[in-house]
């Protein structure tokens, strides 16, 4: 009975770490702030900085705890950031209290982005390895071009909606275009804010780790490691991969919502919502640890800021960055340099030394 | 009215009959063995009846009910468990949350519940963690419940699939080589660990074995197949010494 | 006129579709070996442009010879990343590792050739010239660059096969790519056909860029992303890892790219490409002419 305990107790205190983490750095940060030693750049990173943790952290419940590679999850951020700052503009003259207003459109934008994880999930997830992850970079890129021509405006017979221009809506007098195509959403209320980005940070370890945590978790977990034995202990396969594909993506929407309502005009971008994107995300789900949730979280955070401190550098920073990660990459991954880490590692030159001591 | 009662299973692949109108009928509480030649469809048998594959022709019918063609979770909740010949553990999670994945289905809360740390979760995870500690005990695998699963020795992993198994509340257990890659000291073990959990849990086994010793020790019954077809079935003593099985299994 | 614009815009599709018919060779080859998605592989396609452009416009060298240049070029680039990134990697277990920094690779390029050309768009003038020829009687006009483009991606595919089928080392490839370790075994010097594998694939990039710089004359360090990113397309399509996969699910890639963009809209011509590539896959999960494997219990 000790061993559940001490097990319990183990998640219990790394959880505890994480949020630790994530308060330490939101009170030096207002610390920062207070005594105005953060200049302007960094300040403008705040925000997204907690957006691309929280991006990592719902990627790697797909990559890391589902083991399924995804190159989409760019797109539903795109889902989550255009359907949340449609509903504020839209609410914007109907006198909704702002707060009120706000809540609601991070809920409809992770259910929007959870609504897409399940379509796009129903199909996709039968495939495997790289055709699943060819597959989902194929509906991000198609999630983003469709943006570009959707137009939707508002007037006094309600929503009309065109894919080929503003004109084409035939909008009556006092009419507004809400999604104005390639030129995307302008005015979303910008409410997207230092604490509010790691409130959302925190709702999002909160639910990926109890969920990793929990029975729901182990079950993808089953999954991950081999599906056939899964299956022959009764895991019900399909259910369990569309729970951990949707839930990612719908946090992946709620970083989309903090986006959106971080810049005043919206546009889906190759830059913002295009596979790049994606890719980066999965940078710092690999670079933190494949299944490690507060490892991928801090490389965000790292990865974030390492282009803005090599800013002195100018042109070299993006070559500098491209080299640490191949580097860090081999330094990590290598066989060879994997083994003479584990045997130099501090913890195991202490429990050698212990040994060495209980021999004695 | 037998456990498990199979009629006439077949199933071809590409026109090659891979199980050919197989029968048999456990009894419940019964250890049976199933043996034959490498390739004569013994594991296609156990796929057939734990749903991986559908059969082309045949009855399957457990404790009365027929589970013919179903799926092989459904078959997991009407009570078939197994093991596999290669062995299939989760390799990244715990020796007891392998014992805990095999609880699932009868253990249950809501997601919600689990996200939200709900009383329920309390209450159901500490029952699946005693139930999964008993389990794990009964194997001698307590006192590594926190390892990773990949990290027990051979043997040892052979001992936690069973034990997996058995956490889904099985009628009929059926366990594909169990004794392979063991030395015959651990066979000895397991042949002792199987009768106990026989006897335990008042188990009824199906098993797969190429190692004779351990067949006529445990088996009170056999089928033989051989090419897909049964070639001998009955009493382990009889099935042993009957001259078709020997030249099978030798050669003329 | 309906049909002549149609043929036209058919032949321009084969045209776009042999390049991406030629990259996809190139990602299919270094798949199907080493069993790792090269996502740099787009970006050797713009250095290779960036080789031949200022062969041709600084030393104002002939070219064929300009483009001879960057085929070796880049051959000696592919094999420099294979053995610097990628192989220290290769028995890392997790295809991610190799996969993440393939794409630091990616950036690496594309941020040397940032430094060395700057971001500004190159007009690249085409190596083949701009005449234009008349067929069926003077109503379809083609230009000399889209059959130099289509003949060449044939040319290339014959001889590749004929390689593959015909020499040792392409028989060695082909042992390398159904098991490693037993072609290990077999005495075959794995090492030295995976690099084999990126010298073809790499060199290939070379040609597919001057072709598609011929085209499309601009050059910019991230002209070889996309192209990359939809010829990987075209060799998943076609089923990745079978070189006629490559070859088919390029020229149809081309193919459909062009006539959604003719037909039905300039915007959503790559959701069109992506959404019938989802189909394709949906149908058959490896492709147009991808093995089918299952797993055995």
């Amino acid at each position: 009975m000790i061993h559940m305990t001490a097990k319990l107790s183990k998640n219990v205190r790394s959880n505890a770490i994480t949020y630790g983490i994530v308060l330490v750095f939101y009170a030096v940060v207002q610390i920062l702030l207070a005594t105005g030693n953060l200049s302007s750049l960094m300040r403008g990173l705040l925000v997204p900085l907690c957006m691309y943790a929280i991006l990592a952290v719902s990627l790697n419940l797909t990559v890391g705890i589902l083991g399924e590679l995804s190159l989409g999850h760019a797109g539903f951020m795109c889902v989550g950031a255009f359907a949340s700052a449609f509903f504020s503009k839209y609410m914007a003259e109907t006198g909704m209290p702002a707060g009120i207003r706000f809540v609601a459109a991070i809920l409809i934008g992770a259910l929007m982005a959870g609504i897409f994880g399940i379509l796009i999930g129903i199909p996709v997830l039968r495939l495997k390895g790289d055709y699943l992850a060819i597959v989902t970079l194929a509906f991000g890129e198609i999630i983003k071009n469709v943006m570009n021509v959707l137009f939707i405006g508002k007037d006094s017979d309600g929503l009309h909606f065109s894919m080929n221009s503003a004109v084409d809506l035939h909008l009556k007098e006092g009419g507004t275009v809400i999604v104005n195509g390639p030129q995307g959403i302008t005015g979303t209320p910008n409410q997207s804010t230092f604490t509010i980005g790691i409130i959302l940070l925190l709702i999002t370890l909160f639910i990926v780790l109890n969920l990793i945590q929990s029975r729901d978790g182990r079950a993808i977990m089953a999954i991950r490691d081999n599906r056939i034995a899964a299956e022959s202990v009764g895991i019900n396969i399909t259910k369990y991969k569309l729970m951990a594909f949707s839930i990612s993506a719908a946090l992946a929407g709620v970083a989309g919502v903090l986006y959106a309502h971080n810049l005043s005009t919206l546009i889906a971008q190759p830059k913002n919502f295009g596979y790049n994107m994606s890719i980066m995300i999965l940078v710092y789900v690999v670079l933190g640890g494949i299944g490690n949730i507060r490892g991928s979280m801090i490389a965000a955070v790292i990865l974030t800021l390492l282009p803005e401190l090599l800013r002195g550098l100018n042109d070299y920073r993006m070559l500098i960055y491209a080299i640490v990660l191949i580097v860090m990459m081999i330094v990590n991954w290598n066989p060879t340099c994997k083994a003479f880490r584990e045997k130099y590692s501090f913890r195991n030159i202490k429990a050698r030394m212990k040994t060495a001591k209980e021999v004695r | 009215m037998a456990l498990l009662e199979v009629k006439d299973l077949s199933i071809s692949f590409g026109g090659l009959r891979a199980v050919d109108d197989f029968n048999v009928s456990i009894e419940k509480g019964q250890l049976y063995g199933l043996i034959g030649p490498n390739g004569a469809g013994k594991t296609t048998i156990f796929n057939l009846l734990t749903g991986v594959y559908k059969p082309s022709k045949g009855k399957i019918e457990l404790d009365g009910k027929n589970i013919t063609g179903h799926s092989t979770i459904e078959i997991s909740k009407a009570g078939i468990a197994r093991t596999f010949q290669n062995i299939r553990l989760f390799d990244k999670l715990t020796v007891l949350d392998n014992v805990k994945v095999g609880l699932h289905n009868h253990n249950r809360y809501s997601t919600a519940a689990g996200i939200f740390r709900l009383p329920t979760f309390y209450r159901t995870e500490k029952r699946m963690n005693e139930r999964a500690m008993e389990l794990l005990k009964v194997f001698d695998l307590d006192g590594e419940a926190d390892y990773l699963a990949s990290n027990l020795p051979y043997g040892r992993q052979r001992k936690l699939e069973i034990a997996r198994a058995l956490a889904t509340e099985p009628k009929l257990l059926l366990l594909d080589e169990p004794a392979a890659g063991m030395n015959p000291n651990e066979t000895k073990e397991l042949m002792d660990t199987i009768h106990f959990v026989r006897d335990r849990f008042d188990m009824t086994i199906l098993l797969i074995e190429h190692d004779m010793k351990l067949v006529a020790g445990i088996c009170e019954e056999l089928s033989v197949l051989n090419f897909g077809k049964e070639l001998a079935q009955g009493k382990t003593s009889d099935v042993l010494n009957d001259p078709e099985v020997i030249k099978a299994y030798l050669g003329e | 006129m309906g049909t002549m614009s149609f043929l036209s815009y058919l032949i321009n599709g084969i045209s776009l579709g042999s390049v991406y018919a030629i990259i996809a060779l190139g990602y299919t080859m270094v798949y199907g070996i080493a069993k790792m998605l090269n996502f740099a592989h787009g970006d050797v396609i713009m250095i290779g442009s960036y080789v031949v452009l200022t062969a041709m416009t600084s030393y104002g060298m002939n070219p064929l010879l300009a483009v001879g240049i960057a085929v070796i070029f880049c051959t000696l680039l592919g094999i420099l990343i294979e053995k610097l990134a990628y192989k220290p990697l290769r028995n890392a277990g997790s295809p991610l590792a190799v996969l993440i920094t393939a794409i630091g690779v990616s950036y690496l390029l594309q941020n040397i050739a940032l430094l060395i050309f700057g971001a500004n768009m190159k007009s690249f003038q085409s190596v083949i010239g701009t005449k234009q020829i008349p067929l069926l009687g003077g109503d379809l006009l083609v230009s000399m660059t889209t059959i130099v483009t289509i003949l060449s991606c044939v040319i290339i595919m014959l001889v590749l096969t004929a390689f593959i089928k015909r020499t040792k080392a392409g028989q060695a490839m082909l042992a390398v790519s159904e098991d490693q370790g037993a072609a290990r075994l077999m005495g075959i010097n794995v090492n030295g056909t995976i690099s084999l594998t990126f010298a073809i694939g790499s060199g290939l990039a070379a040609i597919a860029g001057v072709l598609l710089c011929s085209a499309y004359p601009s050059l910019t360090p991230y002209t070889g992303a996309m192209p990359g990113i939809k010829a990987f397309v075209a060799a998943v399509f076609g089923g990745i890892g079978s070189i006629p996969g490559a070859f088919i699910g390029g020229i149809l890639l081309g193919v459909i790219e062009i006539l959604s963009k003719a037909y039905i809209s300039t915007q959503l011509s790559d959701a069109i490409v992506f959404a019938v590539l989802i189909v394709v896959l949906l149908v058959k999960p490896t492709g147009i002419l991808g093995k089918n494997i299952q797993e055995k219990v």
